[in-house]
């Protein structure tokens, strides 16, 4: 379970959340869509300890994340973009990372499904964009962690390895897992998501099920719902302005 | 050949005929203390003191003899009395250990005392701890040869020097080792004297020192750790050549301290390793020529009293700071000097820069108006201000210049 | 912490500025000992690299590094460890490779030439440790500026004024007091002004072993008398130890307020 309750966050003048309440229960996909600034990331952010609230606290499984370092044992964290030591070898990395969280990790598999054997060897800085992301994929995944937060996963990947990717997060909701998902492609949202958070001006505007969603807007395709509840929200905002 | 031989006999025999008797001096022998042979012996005799230790108290010798130690027989004044007193000319005392005078802070005890004595000749003895070593006051045409000097100095206020000189003329002081005094040699009202090749050491004040002395010359000495190499002062006509200071080394030390000297003469002398290599109060018409400033950490400290100097075909190898004075203005003249900061280019090739060079750095400039500014010393601030100052000149005299700056040590 | 350093310290290591760094040192040591065939006098050359090195160098690879391994800190920001164990580990393994470099690329030369059992053992060993206080006292000032400053130009330009503030401005304005206040005793005030600037505080020490404190003169000998005592030296000891240690508990502060 991650419990979020009436988070704020401003950087400087901008206020990204305005009191943002969310309770991921149970298992599944949980995926996390706004317009770009509303606050996805920040929100991720947030639930890993890297941003720091100004109000509202997180609570994930039993722990409380505010000065608490320990409960990142059990989340897995897959980030947008992905930065290594450039000096490292792959090989190198996976170790590291497995030293630093005092895990075992299960990697071998997820070498050979994104066919990164070859490059076990190699230095990160040497590798291309989509082999860093892959790296990145199997660093995320190797973890056997109960919370998957997966920010933009798909950035940079051949059109195999997505699908090997949604394989993966298959594999792993059918393991009973929790994962947050933020995401561009909507195809992902409608193909895996079982639950729907969207964001909209610092604040959680509809939290639902694909279905509810499409109830609520009227339209079968979720670009489509999205356009509409962007569209209609300005119009609301015009009326408010008008009278 | 012959001849020679002839003269040696002659006097060979003329020794018998005149009436010098020689008189031995020893535990078996007719005097068994020396003031006993001194008592009974004419003046010329010779008395011969064999080894032994001989603790006499203070010994007066008033008639001319000649006295010769054997294998360094020790005369010790158990630290309560001068020991040889000379009231008379043409006395020799060689070959002994003379020792244990004992400081006084009420009259200047002496190893050996001369007194009013011409021709005298002191060579050839070891004094160990005599507080003054040899002491000659208005003697004349004396020498003093081949000695060795030791003392325990610790400080200047209980300390003597090792030859101290006071109203005296054409004095020899040649091949002598100094060490541990206040003054290794002292001198006061002193004209017409020699100084040469002796090592003056480890000394609280001065390695050499002259007050109120004229026309004297000091050649091919050594002064080595000492409070100062060599102090001239309130004298004329000096002659310092091929001198050798080394590491006198200190807060207060320095390798030649000048004050009121005139018309003297600096030159073929090493510097090496000093913390003022040359110290200048009111020295004026001084030729400083031809010597070598090695690692000291001021070569040349010339006060803007020093007039009329002339400071020509010197070497100054990684001094601190070449050249300093208080003074914005400059009375000295600068020339043919090899500097090994100078950067200049030589594009005739005649050996000599093209470029003037300007030896006095800023911050030697700003340490003299300020004393406590030297813990800046190295610091890099200070580094720029120097080159700054060498590139426009601005508060260093501007006229303190060698136009003549050499591209290669003079040799 | 002990992790972070370790990985830090060894991806650092294998760079190649550890080895140039580490080679400049070398060369210059090297060349030094055998122009000037002095150990001592090599040492006081020595010196004025260091004092104007160590903190440049620390300085310009904090900064640089700190910004260089931002995305790899936000990759260890997701794991389960304490962010002060990441900046902190991060700071260490930098410095210590830093103060790796400069220590064996200064000692291996100066060992080749008889050192150890040598009586000026102990002036080069204040010279190494002087140069390695000033690396620490710098990369966590670096530290410092780059975590307050997201933007890395004005980070770097921050970085190069404290550093030229440090080794250059201070004594300009350290000097221009001591003739402002000419009149009144400046020893103690000397001592304070010292003290307070890490690289006066290296370059005295290793001025003070050399004998080059002859040069000093009456100050010098109020120096000696001062950092000669037991009190001194612990002072010396703590303001030294002091330089290290705020900088490192600002930058500590400064990471655990900071979003990333």
């Amino acid at each position: 379970m991650i419990a979020i309750k009436n988070l704020e966050k401003s950087f400087g003048k901008n206020k990204v959340l305005k009191g943002v309440d969310l309770e991921v229960k149970g298992q599944g996909i949980f995926a996390i869509l706004g317009p770009n600034g509303s606050g996805k990331t920040t929100i991720i952010k947030s639930i890993l300890g890297m941003v720091l609230p100004d109000a509202g606290e997180i609570v994930v499984g039993a722990e409380g994340v505010k000065g608490n370092w320990n409960y990142r044992k059990n989340i897995s964290y897959l980030p947008q973009i992905a930065h290594f030591p450039e000096n490292l070898k792959v090989k190198e990395l996976l170790r590291m990372v497995k030293d630093i969280r005092g895990q075992e990790g299960n990697e071998q598999p997820l070498i050979e499904r994104f066919k990164l054997e070859g490059f076990m060897n190699s230095r990160l800085r040497n590798l291309s964009g989509g082999t860093r992301q892959k790296v990145n994929i199997v660093l995320c995944f190797m973890f056997n962690s109960p919370y998957i937060i997966l920010d933009e996963p798909t950035s940079g990947l051949d059109p195999v390895a997505m699908i090997t990717l949604r394989e993966l997060i298959q594999e792993e909701r059918a393991k009973g897992k929790v994962i947050l998902l933020t995401t561009h492609i909507m195809d992902i949202v409608e193909e895996m998501a079982d639950e729907i958070v969207f964001l909209l001006e610092g604040k959680i505007f509809f939290k639902g099920s694909l279905q509810d969603m499409r109830d609520m807007t009227g339209e079968m395709k979720l670009e489509r719902s999205i356009a509409n509840i962007l569209l209609r929200n300005d119009k609301q905002y015009q009326e408010v302005l008008t009278t | 050949m012959k001849r020679i031989l002839i003269i040696l006999l002659c006097t060979w025999l003329a020794s018998f005929t005149s009436d010098a008797a020689t008189l031995e001096v020893c535990k078996g022998c007719t005097y068994q203390s020396i003031k006993a042979a001194i008592a009974t012996a004419k003046s010329g005799d010779t008395v011969i003191v064999k080894k032994g230790t001989y603790k006499e108290g203070n010994i007066e010798i008033r008639k001319p003899l000649v006295l010769v130690g054997e294998g360094f027989p020790v005369v010790d004044g158990e630290n309560d009395s001068e020991i040889f007193t000379i009231y008379a000319d043409s006395v020799t005392i060689s070959g002994f250990q003379i020792q244990n005078v004992g400081t006084s802070y009420t009259v200047d005890r002496a190893g050996i005392n001369v007194v009013k004595s011409d021709h005298v000749v002191i060579k050839n003895n070891k004094l160990i701890n005599t507080f003054f070593g040899i002491y000659l006051q208005k003697s004349k045409h004396n020498l003093i040869e081949n000695n060795e000097i030791i003392g325990e100095a610790e400080e200047e206020m209980s300390s003597g020097n090792a030859i101290h000189l006071w109203y005296c003329k054409n004095i020899r002081i040649e091949n002598n080792t100094l060490k541990k005094h206040r003054d290794g040699i002292y001198l006061e009202f002193v004209d017409s004297s020699r100084i040469v090749n002796n090592v003056s050491e480890g000394n609280v004040r001065y390695g050499l020192h002259f007050m109120f002395s004229n026309h004297d010359e000091y050649i091919d000495n050594t002064f080595r750790d000492n409070g100062a190499g060599v102090a001239v002062m309130f004298s004329r006509y000096i002659l310092m050549d091929n001198n050798l200071f080394d590491h006198n080394w200190g807060t207060t030390a320095y390798g030649i301290l000048l004050k009121e000297i005139y018309d003297s003469e600096i030159i073929n002398s090493t510097f090496k390793k000093n913390t003022t290599a040359i110290y200048g109060e009111s020295a004026t018409r001084m030729k400083i020529h031809n010597n070598t400033f090695e690692q000291n950490g001021w070569a040349l400290r010339l006060l803007g009293s020093c007039m009329d100097n002339t400071i020509k075909g010197n070497n100054f190898y990684s001094n601190t700071f070449d050249v300093t004075t208080n003074s914005s203005r400059n009375y000295n003249e600068y020339s043919g000097n090899y500097w090994d900061e100078y950067t200049g280019y030589d594009l005739d090739k005649d050996g000599v820069g093209d470029v003037p060079y300007h030896p006095v750095k800023l911050f030697s400039y700003i340490v003299t108006k300020s004393e406590s500014s030297i813990v800046l010393l190295r610091s890099l601030f200070i580094d720029i201000l120097n080159f700054a100052e060498k590139v426009t000149p601005v508060f260093t005299p501007a006229t303190l210049v060698d136009e003549k700056p050499q591209m290669k040590p003079v040799l | 912490m002990v992790k972070i350093l370790k990985y830090s310290f060894f991806d650092l290591i294998r760079s190649r500025w550890s080895l140039i760094y580490f080679l400049f040192f070398a060369i210059t040591a090297t060349s030094l000992l055998y122009l000037s065939n002095d150990t001592s006098r090599a040492i006081a050359s020595l010196m004025n690299i260091i004092i104007v090195l160590c903190p440049l160098i620390g300085t310009m690879f904090g900064v640089m590094y700190y910004y260089n391994s931002r995305e790899f800190a936000e990759l260890l920001l997701a794991q389960p460890i304490k962010r002060s164990s990441i900046f902190l580990g991060q700071y260490l393994g930098l410095s210590i490779s830093l103060t790796l470099s400069f220590v064996l690329g200064m000692g291996i030369p100066f060992v080749f030439y008889g050192i150890l059992g040598s009586v000026e053992f102990a002036n080069f060993a204040v010279l190494l440790l002087a140069g390695s206080m000033l690396t620490f006292t710098f990369v966590a000032l670096a530290f410092v500026i780059a975590i307050k400053n997201e933007n890395k130009i004005k980070g770097f330009g921050l970085a190069i004024v404290v550093w030229l503030f440090m080794a250059v401005l201070y004594d300009g304005l350290f000097l221009l007091s001591l003739f402002i206040f000419e009149d009144y005793p400046l020893d103690k005030f000397s001592l304070v002004m010292t003290v307070l600037n890490p690289v006066d505080l290296a370059r005295i020490l290793i001025m003070l072993q050399l004998d080059i404190s002859a040069l000093l003169g009456y100050t010098g000998a109020v120096f000696n008398k001062f950092f000669g005592t037991s009190m001194g030296f612990i002072l010396t000891l703590i303001c030294a130890i002091l330089w290290i240690i705020v900088p490192v508990f600002g930058l500590n502060r400064l990471a655990g307020k900071k979003d990333f």
